[in-house]
């Protein structure tokens, strides 16, 4: 399964996605730099990334917690998730996410 | 929980300062502490707990040995309880700047808010460095910092009279709304959303203001500011509806939460890896003789960033500290279980 992190600048990586592992957790695996602060307990907002639109319907919907959190990520847009929320499942394979500035 | 806050801007002297109060720092206090070494910490936070305390206060934690659950804030109210005894002296709301070697072989710490310690031992718990706000990505933002943009509010009267921005929807930016809204001339507080992650009567009074007239509420971004000389004369704000528009403002006040900074650690002249500290795993030493790191901020083969592994490394550190400490003197390895010199240090004998 592939999942695609984009950096702000634009710059792709295209990395080997584990299934049921969080989305932050395989970009982190994958050496790409994330701050990810606390770790994946959806207590920080600094794995905030930009979902690819065309996937919104796809995502498992944001919980209350999450989208709580998110007051605290900076540009929030409507494709705004947390990715230590997303839980990487074969439904998602090919999935195209953008670090947001807050995550690096 | 009761810990003792010193005054900025003291001279002390001490055996041990611990730079972090975090968990691993709070229980350095007490293995030091059953050595007779005594300890004083600085944190950047004003309360100790460090992340515990910060990030996750609420969230529960199973992989605390004995523990089956226990919540971040749970974590460090036990741990000060545990190491009560051993009166540690905390330096709160202070970042350390300076970290200098005496020519008596004693270091001597200097933080930001004038407070100078000396110490036998250093030891570095600070984890993912120091909690500094968020700033958020608005071009040319430095300019006005300090003058019209503000991240946290020392004196409320600074903003008497003021047109008052406030950004962001957690309990601090709705505090702040609602305890400067009336000192200041105008306040608007602009969120991304009509909801909060803050305390529901913050957000029912706050919409009691708006309804009164007496502060306005947007829904938008901020994306611009618009001044001369560091002085802010309006922001341009981004909404759905309307789209970008000018607001009148001459102050900003970001509230978006913590996020850490290695900070001045770096300059101290130790080796570093990746922004982490790698020590030994014996002692768990810097490259430099008399300075320690323990817990998330240092790195050797294996770590894990866990807060079992920080305890280990303070049990290590101290049995190294002590002979730095109290040179010549011997190191007795004793269980609390069976000794009564420990009991009657930990006060229940």
């Amino acid at each position: 399964m592939k999942l695609i992190v984009a950096m702000p600048d634009g710059k792709e990586h295209v990395v080997e996605g584990t299934k049921s592992w969080q989305v932050m957790e395989i970009i982190k695996h994958a050496g790409i730099p994330i701050r990810a602060e606390c770790g994946g307990a959806c207590a920080c907002a600094t794995c905030h990334v930009y979902v690819d639109a065309e996937w919104l319907d796809k995502m498992p919907p944001r919980k209350p917690e999450e989208t709580d959190m998110l007051d605290m990520a900076l540009e929030v847009r409507d494709t705004s998730r947390l990715s230590c929320q997303i839980i990487f499942e074969p439904e998602l394979d090919g999935l195209r996410v953008t670090l947001a500035q807050d995550a690096l | 929980m009761a810990f003792i806050g010193i005054p900025a801007g003291g001279q002390h002297e001490t055996d041990v300062v611990i730079i972090g109060a975090g968990p691993v720092g709070l229980f350095a206090v007490f293995e030091l502490g059953l050595l007779d070494i005594k300890a004083h910490l600085v944190d950047i936070l004003d309360r100790p707990g460090g992340q515990c305390a910060e990030l996750y206060p609420e969230k529960p934690i199973y992989d605390i040995p004995g523990l089956t659950v226990v919540t971040g804030q749970e974590l460090v109210d036990r741990l000060l309880q545990q190491i009560k005894p051993f009166a540690p002296s905390f330096h709160l709301s202070q970042m350390v700047n300076s970290l200098q070697k005496l020519p008596s072989g004693k270091w001597r710490i200097t933080t930001d808010a004038e407070t100078v310690i000396d110490a036998a031992v250093v030891v570095i718990g600070a984890g993912g460095g120091s909690f500094v706000p968020k700033k958020p990505p608005i071009p040319g933002i430095e300019a006005y910092e300090g003058s019209s943009v503000f991240y946290a509010v020392r004196k409320m009267e600074q903003f008497r009279g003021r047109n008052i921005l406030i950004a962001g929807g957690g309990d601090s930016a709705l505090d702040w709304t609602l305890n400067l809204a009336p000192v200041a001339k105008k306040l608007t507080l602009v969120h991304h959303r009509d909801g909060f992650r803050a305390a529901q009567h913050s957000v029912n009074q706050m919409k009691e203001l708006v309804a009164a007239g007496k502060m306005e509420f947007h829904i938008a971004q901020v994306k611009a500011l618009h001044g001369e000389g560091g002085k802010l004369r309006a922001a341009t704000l981004n909404s759905k509806e309307k789209g970008d528009y000018l607001h009148d403002c001459d102050a900003l006040l970001p509230f978006f939460g913590l996020t850490m900074k290695l900070g001045p650690v770096a300059d101290w002249g130790l080796n570093l890896h990746e922004n982490l500290i790698p020590v030994d795993t014996e002692k768990f030493e810097t490259s430099t003789p008399g300075i320690f790191a323990i817990g998330d901020i240092n790195s050797y083969p294996g770590k894990l960033k866990l807060i079992l592994s920080g305890f280990h490394e303070a049990a290590l550190m101290s049995q190294a500290a002590f002979k730095i400490a109290k040179p010549g003197e011997k190191l007795r390895f004793q269980y609390t279980t069976s000794s009564s010199s420990l009991q009657k240090k930990l006060g229940v004998a």
